[in-house]
């Protein structure tokens, strides 16, 4: 299932979110870490030189009590010292080695030799409150060979430099850890977004066109590339409805002329017997075969009409010449038909659109109305039709309403009842009474598909007697 | 009339070839486009019919490449795209007409019966006569045994055409396209109604009728039955 390929870890830890924070966090610790670096090195330095000023200063004042007051001086002093402040702490030895005075227990190890000095460890306090501190010191030879240490209690400063080290580190992983983890979070609801996405169109790839992506109704980024996407879907949806039923109607509507051909070819090579015979039998032929290449034409162009590829053609086009040109081609058929053509208040309007296409659809329309207006109505009145108030008529115009071109067919004829206008549009449909006229049942749905190509459309309206196709375009 | 088809299809051709020599022209046949293109440059032809598409080099191409090379022989594409852009393309390309298959052959025929005469001198010339009947480019004026008739616009752009072809069929589709310009095929047939006007005003009132319907493929005018 494709659905685990987004819930491993792997996965979670490979999207753009989880990079993102993880490189953020890096960028973050380096700045803080060389941060921190600076104030422990600046710290320590000012602990270490305030440290070191204070013991020489105290070092050459002791030394001076030295050689004005001997060694005795000396001893006094430090020990008087020695019972003042717990953090400055002395040892004084003498010739032999030996402790005289100071607060030390013993002599640091390291500060036996000449002018030596540090940091070292000490033992402090007795009992169980003993412990071991850390303290700075200077070491001094004395003149009679005896030795000085001078020191400073510097525990409390390690102390501060030793929780700022661990106040940063715990914040470093704190951050680390935060960051890398609101990452993780993050990539997770991601990750699960696309997850029911990909699902989703898995869904509609084996076959479930009527799916769509879930909306999480947040209104984020996610829902509106899903609810573009789902345009997309019911777009293909139609479009694919709409191939399935021009298959189906091809299916059904094609076989029957081809049966047709085929019963004709048939029934000539079983009956002709002579040659006139036989050129009739194959001119019927020819006859099925054409009626079958137009439709196939007309379904042609409507499919190409619908994947609308014909925008390089569109110009900027004058109405009024197209619809007098096609009244004027259809005019003595319709005289024939006893039906008067005409065109009425023809506006001066220009639309973007493709001449010829524009032209077919005026035509159709013309057509269709000169063929059903007209014979349905005399199948309607069945008689003779006297009185000026039957005479057929077809009235076709133009005017310009709210940035519309609208082209008007109107006829008096008997219509096409509400509930069946619709339908009339539709590929192959052909009203029952109308099964009996010729024709392919695409006329008004390539005028549609027409309109649809440039921005319009095409409605059928009643016109009280009649139907008024009104073909309206924009300007 | 020397007639090239330049078409991959054996059979279409075949039967072009065949029809044509029935119709009493002389047909070669080239199956593809280079070999086409090449016997189309000796220029012994009349007309050239060439399909779209043809394997080695497509017929658009054939027809681009001989207008190139100055050949001017009439050219009658024949193609399954029929579109309105397709055909354009087509003309674009150089070729003269433009025929969608399928296709019936009468309609090929006076196609190509068009063509040829294209290249025929005197076309421009301002005066027409086919009988008595006499047709003036410059002052659109039409007589018939010296009788003026009274023609509408479109009524004398159709004789014209016809009268411009005298003698040699004129098929509806090729009516609709070059008088009103239309580039489909109306299903009610609109243009039979219109040549019978024209009739009525042409042939109607004298015994010899130079308007002749040809069934199956269209119309003709010209002198004798």
């Amino acid at each position: 299932m494709t659905a685990s390929k987004y819930s491993s870890p792997r996965a979670t830890l490979r999207t753009t979110i989880f990079g993102l924070s993880a490189l953020g966090v890096a960028a973050y610790l380096v700045v803080t870490a060389v941060m921190f670096a600076a104030i422990v090195w600046q710290l320590n330095r000012v602990f270490a030189t305030d440290v070191l000023d204070s013991l020489s200063a105290e070092v050459r004042t002791l030394a001076t009590i030295e050689e004005s007051g001997g060694t005795d001086a000396l001893r006094t002093t430090v020990q008087r010292l020695s019972r003042g402040s717990n953090a400055r702490l002395y040892y004084l030895s003498g010739a032999d080695g030996s402790k005289v005075a100071g607060n030390l227990a013993a002599l640091p190890p390291r500060f036996a030799e000449e002018g030596s000095g540090g940091m070292f460890p000490y033992r402090f306090g007795e009992g169980p409150r003993a412990g071991e501190r850390y303290a700075a010191g200077l070491a001094v030879a004395l003149p009679d060979g005896g030795r000085l240490v001078v020191a400073r209690d510097v525990e409390d400063q390690r102390q501060v430099i030793w929780w700022l080290r661990l106040l940063a580190l715990a914040g470093f992983a704190a951050i680390a850890l935060g960051g890398l983890g609101l990452g993780l979070v993050a990539s997770r609801s991601v990750l699960s977004r696309v997850e029911t996405m990909s699902e989703a169109t898995s869904r509609i790839m084996v076959g479930e066109l009527s799916g769509r992506l879930p909306l999480a109704g947040t209104g984020d980024e996610f829902d509106r590339l899903s609810e573009s996407v789902n345009a997309m879907l019911a777009r293909i949806e139609e479009l694919m409805h709409g191939m399935k039923e021009v298959s189906d109607n091809i299916a059904h509507d094609l076989k029957t002329p081809v049966n047709r051909l085929r019963q004709r070819a048939e029934a000539t090579l079983r009956t002709a017997k002579t040659a006139e015979e036989l050129g009739a039998g194959l001119g019927q032929t020819i006859e099925s075969a054409d009626e079958i290449i137009k439709t196939f034409n007309a379904l042609l162009l409507i499919a190409r009409l619908e994947a609308g590829a014909i925008e390089e053609t569109k110009t900027k086009l004058a109405l009024a010449p197209i619809l007098t040109d096609a009244v004027e081609l259809y005019e003595p058929v319709a005289e024939e038909a006893g039906v008067r053509l005409f065109a009425e208040r023809i506006a001066d309007v220009s639309v973007d659109a493709n001449r010829h296409l524009i032209g077919q659809a005026v035509i159709n329309l013309i057509d269709n109305a000169i063929k059903y207006g007209r014979h349905s109505l005399q199948a309607g009145n069945g008689k003779e039709t006297g009185s000026s108030d039957t005479q057929a008529n077809i009235k076709v115009s133009l005017h310009q309403d709210s940035g519309r071109a609208v082209i008007t067919v109107a006829d008096n004829g008997p219509g096409i009842s509400a509930k069946d206008r619709e339908r009339a549009m539709e590929r192959f449909v052909r009203l029952d009474k109308s099964r009996s006229l010729p024709g392919t049942g695409l006329g008004l749905s390539l005028v549609a598909a027409v309109a649809r190509l440039h921005g319009g459309e095409l409605r059928l309206d009643d016109n009280a007697p009649g139907l008024r196709a009104v073909l309206s375009l924009p300007v | 009339m020397r007639v090239l088809i330049i078409e991959d299809d054996s059979e279409t051709a075949t039967f072009l070839v065949k029809a044509l020599k029935e119709s009493g022209h002389t047909a070669d046949w080239a199956s593809d486009g280079i070999s086409g293109l090449e016997l189309a440059r000796e220029g012994a032809f009349d007309v050239l019919l060439v399909d779209r598409m043809l394997p080695e080099l497509d017929g658009l191409s054939v027809i681009q490449t001989l207008r190139k090379e100055g050949n001017q022989t009439p050219v009658l594409v024949l193609s399954a795209l029929g579109d309105v852009d397709d055909r354009v393309r087509g003309l674009k390309a150089g070729g003269d007409d433009y025929l969608t298959k399928p296709y019936a052959y009468a309609e090929l025929l006076a196609r190509v019966e068009a063509l040829s005469r294209r290249t025929i001198p005197g076309e421009q010339t301002t005066r027409i006569a086919v009988a008595d009947l006499v047709l003036d480019r410059l002052s659109h004026a039409v007589t018939r045994a010296g009788e003026p008739i009274a023609l509408q616009p479109r009524e004398y752009r159709l004789l014209e055409y016809l009268m411009k072809h005298a003698g040699q069929v004129v098929t509806r589709t090729m009516l609709l396209e070059n008088v009103w310009d239309y580039h489909f095929d109306p299903q009610t047939n609109v243009i039979d109604v219109h040549v019978s006007r024209l009739r009525a005003k042409i042939d109607k009132a004298f015994d010899k009728p130079l308007i002749h319907t040809v069934r199956g493929a269209g119309y003709v005018i010209r002198d004798s039955e």
